[in-house]
């Protein structure tokens, strides 16, 4: 009776940041395999840096990511640091922490509410994105920038933040706090939420450990990592804050992490402020010296890596990067294929890609009638499914 | 708390050629080339490192690639560095046999740099376009 159908996602649309094509395998309703194709968007970044100098390198990995767009700069001020033994001022550690803590803030709301669109909660994504505003506002008045802020550098920060950007940005906190409270609320209690992401694109600790997958992907599995509290970097060793931990692997408990980890960024941010000490946020960085230097530093996706080589001139010998989804998209692997189609899109978003848009799809019969549905018809079906869930 | 280091050293002994510590949690050591599906075995398998990814160049002797493994529990990173002495036709085993996280990075290595990862079983180009032209790799020096 089954006959099976090639699903392809991907690879382009105006909206998604990274494009990606999945081509989902099914059989009857269930996805059997998927071959997972990357490499549009490659664009040499790590050739590039091989001929900017050591300050100009962290423009360029700056621009890897436009939502995550602060992590990979400070990784790779971090491996610099590391490679020449820079002292960096207290302050400058600071700073770095309130943003990169501020950046999970948003890349966090801006996953929920795409993944409430996903599964038909549109209110959630309208919502999320609405408490992302402010934040995003906030940048704006530290950095200039909503979103490109350029706040790293090697050696410090290079804006201040202004004793007058403490209260809007406090003002800020309190506002997101009490959404983040809504969202926790809409998730936990709500019946059909937990019909429609529990037990859903499982990945279990072993699994999770052999695909040695980070960031919330893999502490929803039980891999108790996170690169902040293991190897500190930044202030995070003189704030007091947990690593939120869930054990069940599915849709659900890496939505549980996310939405509990908005928690902990703003508690972070809110002792940053308070403890941010007076002086310089930077210091004055002589010629890097010969050798190597590794930097990493935990995104809202994940573990981001720089392996940096000198060889004493003033660009760096080799680059590497590695970011979150390189390791975390290869695990879908394992968690979409015995999923039905309806339940795809969560399951492939649920490990936040920098693709979270499965908008460009088509469903092809692979025998006969070559029948080509638009993309909307998968996200439709996950929003079907739900309706029909809710009245039950 | 584990010492790692100690237990690398206590496994590997006399197969660890050159052992340089950067600061306390940043470690790197160099082995043989022929050794590395072993090693890697038993730092990912038995001592339950995890991988974090590989860093390939190219240098004057040739191919040198660098391993990186991190040990959360302590937040170091371990970094197995290995040459491979041959210009013209790079190779080495592949790791995708022990686990699959290794399957992407070598695929990447292979087109970028002209590895071959022997045993790779889907050794195939990962972020390269389907029209760029063979032979040509794009991150070695010439």
């Amino acid at each position: 009776m089954s006959h099976k159908v090639i699903i392809p996602i991907g690879p382009y649309h105006p909206l998604q940041e990274e494009p990606e094509f999945f081509k989902l395998f099914v059989e009857g309703e269930k996805v059997s395999d998927i071959e997972i194709v990357i490499g549009y968007n490659h664009r040499g970044i790590e050739k590039i840096c091989e001929s900017k100098h050591f300050d100009q390198v962290a423009f360029v990995v700056e621009r890897i990511c436009g939502i995550c767009s602060t992590s990979h700069p400070f990784a790779y001020v971090n491996a610099v640091e590391d490679l020449a033994q820079i002292e960096v001022p207290e302050r400058a550690l600071f700073i770095r922490t309130i943003i990169a803590e501020m950046e999970r803030l948003h890349s966090h709301l801006l996953w929920l509410g795409l993944a409430g669109h996903f599964i038909g909660y549109n209110t959630v994504w309208m919502w999320a994105w609405r408490y992302r505003e402010p934040l995003l506002d906030c940048f704006e008045m530290i950095s200039g920038n909503r979103n490109h802020y350029a706040m790293m550098k090697v050696g410090g920060v290079r804006r201040d933040i202004l004793d007058e950007y403490i209260p809007p940005l406090k003002k800020a906190l309190d506002e997101i706090n009490r959404a983040v409270d809504m969202f926790k609320g809409a998730v936990m209690d709500d019946p059909v939420i937990h019909a429609r992401l529990k037990g859903i694109g499982v990945l279990t600790y072993d699994q999770a450990v052999e695909w040695s997958v980070v960031g919330p992907t893999a502490r929803a599995s039980g891999v108790d990592i996170d690169v902040r509290r293991d190897d500190p970097y930044g202030a995070y060793n003189r704030i007091d804050w947990t690593v939120v931990i869930r054990k069940e692997g599915d849709v659900f408990a890496k939505t549980v992490v996310r939405i509990l980890e908005m928690y902990e960024s703003i508690r972070i941010i809110r002792q940053c402020l308070n403890k941010m000490p007076k002086g310089e946020i930077d210091a004055e960085v002589k010629d890097i010296p010969p050798g190597e230097g590794i930097g990493h530093a935990e995104a809202p996706r994940g573990e981001v890596f720089h392996y940096v080589r000198s060889d004493g001139t003033n660009r760096p010998i080799r680059h590497k990067v590695r970011a979150p989804s390189y390791m975390n998209v290869a695990s879908n692997k394992i968690a979409a294929v015995g999923q039905s189609i309806s339940d795809a899109t969560i399951t492939l978003a649920a490990v936040d890609p920098c693709y979270c848009c499965t908008e460009r799809v088509a469903v092809i019969d692979r025998f006969r009638n070559r029948k080509i549905l638009d993309g909307w018809d998968l996200i439709r079906l996950s929003q079907e499914k739900t309706y029909k869930l809710r009245k039950k | 708390m584990r010492d790692i280091l100690s237990e690398i050293k206590e496994r590997l002994k006399d197969r660890i050629d050159n052992w340089y510590e950067h600061n306390p949690r940043r470690i790197y050591f160099s082995i043989d080339k022929n050794d590395i599906r072993e090693i890697a075995q038993i730092l990912f398998e038995d001592l339950g490192l995890r991988f974090a990814t590989a860093t390939g160049m190219e240098v004057p002797e040739g191919f040198e690639i660098v391993y990186h493994f991190s040990f959360d529990k302590s937040g170091q990173i371990i970094s197995v560095r290995t040459l491979i002495n041959n210009k013209n036709n790079p190779e080495i085993d592949s790791l995708a046999v022990i686990s699959p996280c290794f399957e992407w990075i070598e695929r990447e290595m292979w087109e970028m740099l002209g590895i071959n990862f022997v045993g790779h079983p889907n050794l195939k180009r990962l972020l390269l376009a389907e029209d760029w032209p063979e032979g040509k790799y794009p991150l070695r020096q010439r």
